[in-house]
């Protein structure tokens, strides 16, 4: 065991293995997180916490992670290159594993300008892959990258984002192998609507053993309406909904959409379970936790194990 | 080239608001170039100034000059005869010409007539786009002549992110995607490895993160 994470004790015993996420609350109230936690709970194996996503400012990630550890739940500490350089990264790093965080996601994080502070200046000391290196490197080596010995590395199963949508298309499974050869153990993708094109992806990762290498989680997102498919589509750079998944939410009456949008959530992981190289699912329910229990109940995948 | 914007007017008529008697200095050197510093333009904006205190009742008197670079010593010794006659001097020369010139004429208020902009080139009559940041370590010759310091909005060694959509950058659309541009020269050049190699740390010591930098050419000196 790299990290002895309930994450990674799933995955090795050949679970097929379940993620969410948790968005920190603008503000300092810890309620907020634990009611969406109360969610989330006896339903996934680790439960991401974001990282100031989409550049908006919120609580702490490794807050987050530790208010979910109270309650008994396993935390997957989301960490950006965007706000905090080398130093800091490190030694965040440290202080989370000290706190007995074990699941990591190397991330670039969106550009500032699309949050609250444009005007902010960023980071981008180093980037993802190398995010994702140097974790490697602290827990596998024992030094900083730096050279300097460490006193106690940090234990970390090291995940990273990828998106199979977005442009070009030609280099994102070499991407996905850069950085698995980074040091990445798991990655999570970016939310999957377009089938057609993520078995693509897939095949080529397949072709070349990556899935052998690195434990694979197919992102999915519950759509709560056609309004919010048309929205994302539009919006969110990388976002590749395809018209015809928009037309079968659509044609349902408005009352009706959020229940075809968690169908057809449920059909997409049901699918997705059965692919080669899938190794697990990351349920993105965005502001909707309280239906993680029902789509994933809904495809099969409750109770999750316990593995010692 | 170092290119620049002017600055608003009222904002430079507020600057000069405690002085009667000024110097407009351009320069030219690459302000010239892109047309924001030049001789042409140290007699718009002298004019404009003229007028503009005119119509406020409150006359400034203006020498006009351009020098052939305010980055070295040798043009701007050629102010020392008379720059003490003046109150402040306005340069729209770049960031290191108003400061050369600060630093050389110690007693005399320096005040900046541009804002100062990038390392860029012309993109067409009126357009210029930048090219470089000076980081000081460059790896032009791993990613196609296409640097990612400056052409990716987060200067990703290992581009390009998720938000790379048909070419262009997530911050906008009217921005290339650097990393798409790195990629398709690379595959012109049948250079795909270089993509694929993982580059080490950049080391920021040599851009300005370590402090203001110095070239020392000893065999010049």
């Amino acid at each position: 065991m790299k990290s002895g994470s309930n994450l990674e004790k799933v995955l090795a015993a050949g679970h097929f293995a379940v993620t969410a996420e948790c968005g920190p609350p603008r503000g300092a109230d810890p309620e907020v997180v634990r009611r969406k936690a109360a969610y989330v709970k006896g339903n996934i194996d680790a439960c991401n916490v974001t990282d100031n996503q989409t550049s908006v400012v919120r609580m702490s990630s490794i807050a987050g992670c530790m208010i979910l550890k109270e309650m008994g739940i396993e935390p997957l500490l989301q960490m950006v290159v965007r706000d905090r350089n080398r130093i800091a990264l490190q030694s965040d790093l440290l202080g989370a594993s000290a706190l007995g965080v074990r699941n990591l996601l190397c991330l670039s994080g969106d550009h500032q300008k699309f949050g609250d502070d444009p005007q902010a200046k960023n980071v981008f000391d180093i980037d993802s892959m190398q995010l994702i290196h140097l974790t490697k490197t602290m827990r596998d080596d024992g030094v900083f990258p730096s050279g300097q010995k460490l006193d106690g590395a940090p234990k970390f199963f090291i995940g990273c984002a990828v998106n199979p949508f977005a442009d070009p298309f030609e280099i994102r499974v070499p991407r996905l192998k850069m950085k698995m050869q980074a040091g990445a153990d798991f990655v999570q993708t970016q939310c999957i609507y377009n089938m057609e094109k993520f078995k693509v992806y897939m095949a080529d990762a397949i072709r070349q053993g990556l899935h052998e290498k690195v434990k694979i989680l197919a992102g999915v997102t519950p759509l709560k309406s056609a309004g919010m498919a048309k929205f994302m589509k539009k919006m969110v750079a990388g976002m590749d909904i395809p018209d015809a998944v928009i037309k079968r939410i659509a044609d349902e009456p408005k009352e009706k959409q959020a229940e075809k949008g968690i169908e057809m959530c449920i059909e997409l992981i049901q699918e997705l379970k059965e692919m080669e190289g899938i190794a697990g699912v990351h349920v993105m329910a965005i502001e909707w936790e309280e239906k993680l229990n029902q789509i994933i109940g809904g495809a099969g995948l409750l109770p999750r194990p316990v593995v010692e | 080239m170092i290119t620049g914007t002017p600055k608003p007017i009222e904002e430079i008529l507020e600057m000069l608001e405690p002085y009667d008697k000024i110097i407009v200095a351009g320069c030219y050197g690459c302000v010239t170039v892109c047309r924001v510093g030049g001789e042409k333009e140290v007699q718009v904006l002298a004019s404009t100034l003229r007028l503009a205190r005119e119509a406020a009742g409150r006359k400034i008197a203006i020498k006009e000059i351009s020098l052939e670079r305010q980055c070295d010593p040798e043009y701007i010794e050629q102010m020392r005869a008379y720059v003490q006659d003046y109150q402040a001097v306005l340069s729209i020369a770049c960031g290191a010409g108003i400061q050369f010139l600060a630093e050389k004429y110690t007693t005399t208020p320096l005040l900046p007539g541009i804002n100062t902009g990038f390392l860029g080139v012309t993109e067409r009559q009126g357009e210029w786009s930048e090219r470089c940041q000076g980081c000081g370590d460059c790896v032009l010759h791993l990613t196609g002549g296409i640097c990612p310091v400056t052409r990716c909005a987060k200067s990703l060694f290992h581009g390009p992110c998720g938000g790379s959509v048909q070419g262009h950058c997530e911050v906008s659309k009217d921005v290339p995607c650097g990393w798409q541009l790195i990629i398709d020269r690379l595959k012109a050049l049948d250079q795909m490895d270089n993509y694929t190699k993982l580059k080490p740390y950049k080391g920021w010591n040599t851009s300005r993160d370590g402090g203001p930098r110095r070239i020392v050419r000893e065999d010049m000196i």
